[in-house]
């Protein structure tokens, strides 16, 4: 096979699938190698248990950018769209919220429920129109970096002056004391928290958790979808599309490192000794594992290698997979409930509760949830009558005291299900197989420092100009030849496809500069 | 029950202390990065004339130090500072500066190739956060000893002779920047012929329960060679004629700046050679490549000022007439006893500052508590002001 490259894409992440697809669309020969012997990285649909298949980390689909859709023509067909959230109540009085709507309250909070979801909308999409460029260059005096940041001053001050002010308070603050000044229902204000903190290390009184709520809902101002087939179909049809543009992608080919020669990115080299040129190596994997493992920290000057070491990327986020014989019965519910999406957060205070343990180390014990049954619309999944459930379980702290050892898995695991009981009685008795994968799993499943699902903590210190770090805010490391595709990269992680996006746009018009 | 031992409190004592408060007269101190230092013992005047005529003892044990050792450590140290480390064997000394990635001159200091793969960087300032920080990925080790060694600045004519009659074996062949360990007393002592005075001299290092032993054996052996203490003024007087640099005086460091422009590159402090593009990575580089291709913004210059009054803190213009508004400052100024020169060191903005340019100084004097301004011609000199052919003389002369 041929071994010299446009471009080399290590990892073939949704994003590096889109930065691949997008480079070689516009004529680049791009090589992308992918460690795992699926594409996906993150996203993807595998088995965990006979007959029974789930998208094994990411599983609602709410951030996938219009743009990339365009840009790609992807279909990403859904088997559920703009679900419902129920937030569960214990007695089996559930609310029901909707992108704009709430049901299950008194009319003051579905009213503020109102005007609450159109200011996050109207901030998100400020928000998104940024996720989708690359971050202007502060401290320059690049006409184009000044006009990006001439352009978000001027977008920010267009808002109005009262909704500029809301927003420049909002940005910094934290969920809890958002929807303590707005709600009076303790089960709408769980489960408003904890979409603020989902994915990260973060509990609701965390400062800039606003931010992460609004990053949530960058796209499809929070509706979600499952895809037909699980994560991995979206995957795949990034994958056809990258292979129509004449991308080659080559599974279980994990790349050791990557080579610098005289200062400089020339090419790559597996594990298994086969080397790849190429003077633009384009990394998905994490902006970590990227310096510290592939490229060697030597390569790097000191300050630089200081904060990426620096980088915080500690996941907090359990994902658990249950094949069931049966739905399992919920008070309250009806049968098509089960195609809508789940939340246990009976209150803002137990999502702070649950966070509290984490920050020494120790799993919740009493810990939240995001539950959906993929299954329910998607025959794909699990055997005829039988059905799988895919949950985000919080928290479960990366540097667990002890490590995640069997033991400490099968005490989190208990504490899941005694939690998962509360509002499904019969669960245990439905359940034939399980899989709780920690962040420790994930990290050594996907390959992602810390397991991280944004490959670097969603926080205003790593965020826009200065994510994943100040000087490699640019995709570009201050490497030559060496990017950043990933989620460590602007804006963070979800299954949009924009930092993927935004990479090979940087590099293109780069090139086109020199 | 253990009985801590009490944490000293004030300024910390360096080993050679008791030794020096005897000698001291006039009773100023300053302190030193936590250590009391000795701005003058008993008369500064004597004290420089003792560095350039016969031998100047100085205790520069508060020098920070730090030991680096390691597989890897010729690769960390090449990463480390701007020059090429691979051409400083075992036995020599390097001067070096090192520079955060922006290419800004964090501190300069020597770095002694002390055995095979065994180096130690003595420095002013303290820099084991950015130290420890540049071990990331290599396999290292950095330990700050500066209070596990003494040091003594042996600088003067004489310096060799008096080491000779102590019994220093091996000095006749000791080249400049050049090490050797020799026996004092059945203990290994450290012999670089390093210094802040271009001159001959000598730096001793040493364990520090020796230090009072060392001391005494110098003096006894320096009675006939005009030996003398010296505290830092008469040093920092020999430090501007040799036109080296002092940080917080030519440079700040990088790290202590809070304004964009306040800081300094190697090339812009005259230490374009100490930059060596050859080497695939080191701090700094990138930016520096950048800085050589489009100019940099400062000058280091030497000035020889006409008149005797010195240009302390003094703006520097192009012209007599202060037209155009000052094109830098002074950052260090004196006369020159052995010159007999007016001198200064200063920074200018480019394309100022070539050697042989004119340039003007403001100098402001008050005679009998009225103020007058005077602006003075000077010349920028290319060389240093003293620079004696016995500096580099192997073997030295006798004095």
């Amino acid at each position: 096979m041929e071994s010299r490259f446009d471009a080399i894409v290590v990892g073939a992440g949704h994003n590096g699938l889109v930065c691949s697809a997008l480079l070689a669309k516009a004529g680049k020969r791009v090589l992308v190698l992918e460690a795992n012997d699926q594409v996906g990285g993150a996203a993807i649909t595998r088995e965990f248990a006979e007959g029974y298949s789930v998208s094994a980390c990411a599983h609602l689909l709410y951030q996938l950018q219009p743009e990339v859709r365009k840009d790609l023509r992807l279909t990403a067909r859904l088997a559920c769209e703009d679900m419902t959230t129920i937030a569960l109540g214990e007695d089996g009085n559930h609310l029901r919220l909707r992108a704009d709507s709430v049901e299950g309250v008194s009319d003051e909070d579905a009213e503020q429920y109102r005007s609450f979801r159109k200011r996050m909308a109207r901030f998100s999409d400020l928000l998104r129109k940024y996720f989708n460029k690359t971050p202007p260059r502060v401290g320059t005096r690049g006409i184009k970096d000044l006009a990006t940041l001439g352009q978000l001053g001027l977008d920010i001050r267009m808002l109005g002056k009262a909704e500029m002010e809301a927003f420049l308070r909002l940005i910094f603050m934290n969920i809890h004391d958002e929807v303590t000044e707005r709600f009076e229902k303790p089960l709408l204000k769980g489960a408003i928290s904890l979409d603020a903190v989902l994915g990260t290390h973060l509990g609701p009184r965390s400062p800039n958790t606003m931010m992460t709520y609004l990053y949530r809902m960058a796209g499809g101002h929070g509706r979600t979808g499952v895809p037909a087939g699980g994560m991995g179909s979206v995957s795949n049809e990034l994958a056809q599309a990258a292979r129509t543009a004449g991308a080659t992608i080559r599974t279980g080919m994990p790349v050791k490192r990557i080579i610098i020669e005289n200062g400089r990115a020339t090419g790559v080299e597996t594990e298994s000794g086969d080397r790849f040129d190429s003077l633009k190596v384009i990394s998905n994997a994490d902006p970590k594992t990227t310096l510290m493992k592939l490229i060697g920290a030597k390569h790097a000057e000191t300050g630089f290698a200081r904060r990426v070491s620096n980088l915080r990327a500690k996941g907090n986020a359990a994902k658990l997979h249950l094949a069931l014989d049966g739905l399992p019965t919920v008070d309250g519910l009806s049968r098509k409930d089960f195609a809508e999406r789940f939340v246990i957060a009976p209150d803002e205070h137990y999502v702070e509760r649950a966070f509290n343990p984490a920050k020494y180390g120790e799993s919740s014990p009493e810990p939240v949830f995001e539950i959906t049954f993929p299954s329910f619309r998607d025959e794909t999944l699990a055997p005829t009558g039988k059905h799988v459930m895919s949950a985000v379980v919080q928290y479960a702290p990366y540097a667990l005291k002890g490590g995640w050892n069997d033991e400490a898995k099968a005490q989190f695991m208990k504490a899941i299900i005694a939690a998962l009981s509360k509002y499904m009685p019969d669960i245990e008795q439905r359940m034939t197989a399980s899989e709780l994968l920690t962040p420790a799993d994930i990290e050594s499943e996907f390959h992602m420092t810390g397991g991280h699902w944004h490959h670097a903590e969603l926080s205003l210190d790593q965020f826009l100009f200065v994510r994943p770090v100040n000087g490699a805010a640019q995709y570009q490391l201050p490497i030559d030849g060496v990017y950043l595709c990933g989620a460590g990269a602007h804006p963070g992680g979800g299954v949009s496809g924009a930092a993927g996006r935004n990479a090979a746009r940087a590099i293109l018009s780069r090139e086109k500069a020199a | 029950m253990t009985i801590r031992e009490p944490v000293p409190q004030g300024p910390l004592k360096t080993p050679f202390y008791p030794r020096v408060e005897k000698l001291d007269i006039v009773n100023q101190w300053h302190e030193w990065k936590g250590f009391s230092s000795p701005d003058a013992l008993h008369c500064e005047d004597l004290e420089y004339f003792a560095i350039r005529n016969g031998t100047g003892v100085f205790d520069l044990s508060p020098m920070t130090k730090y030991r680096i050792t390691g597989p890897d450590v010729l690769e960390y140290l090449n990463r480390l500072v701007t020059r090429d480390m691979a051409k400083i064997r075992p036995g020599r000394v390097a001067y070096a500066v090192w520079c955060d990635d922006q290419g800004q001159v964090i501190d300069d200091g020597t770095i002694f190739h002390l055995r095979e793969g065994e180096y130690r960087l003595c420095c002013q300032e303290r820099h084991f956060a950015w130290f420890q920080a540049a071990t990331i990925g290599f396999d290292v080790n950095v330990v700050h000893e500066t209070e596990d060694i003494a040091g003594l600045a042996v600088q003067g004519p004489t310096s060799y002779s008096v080491l000779s009659t102590m019994g220093v074996q091996g000095l006749e062949e000791l080249k400049p920047f050049g090490l050797i360990h020799v026996d004092f007393q059945g203990i290994e002592m450290m012999v670089s012929r390093t210094g802040f005075t271009a001159d001959l001299g000598y730096e001793l290092w040493i364990d520090p329960d020796k230090a009072l032993d060392l001391w005494d054996a110098l003096f006894e052996a320096g009675r006939e060679y005009k030996i003398r203490a010296i505290g830092t003024h008469a040093l920092e007087l020999a430090r501007i004629e040799a036109g080296y640099l002092a940080p917080y005086a030519e440079f700040l460091p990088v790290d202590e700046t809070i304004r964009t422009g306040r800081s300094r590159s190697p090339f812009e402090l005259g230490l374009g050679w100490l930059v060596d593009f050859k080497k695939p990575n080191f701090n700094g580089r990138r930016a520096l490549a950048k800085e050589q291709r489009n100019g940099s913004k400062w000058q280091l210059v030497k000035l020889d000022i006409e008149g005797n009054k010195t240009a302390d803190s003094s703006y520097i213009f192009s012209n007599s007439k202060a037209k155009g508004g000052a094109i830098g400052f002074v950052t260090s100024a004196a006369w020159s006893p052995v010159c007999k020169q007016n001198i200064a060191l200063g920074t200018v903005r480019t394309p100022h500052g070539k050697p042989g340019d004119t340039v003007w100084v403001e100098i402001y004097y008050q005679r009998e508590m009225h103020w007058n301004r005077a602006m003075a011609k000077a010349i920028v000199a290319d060389k240093p002001f003293w620079f004696p052919s016995r500096r580099g003389a192997t073997p030295p002369g006798p004095y």
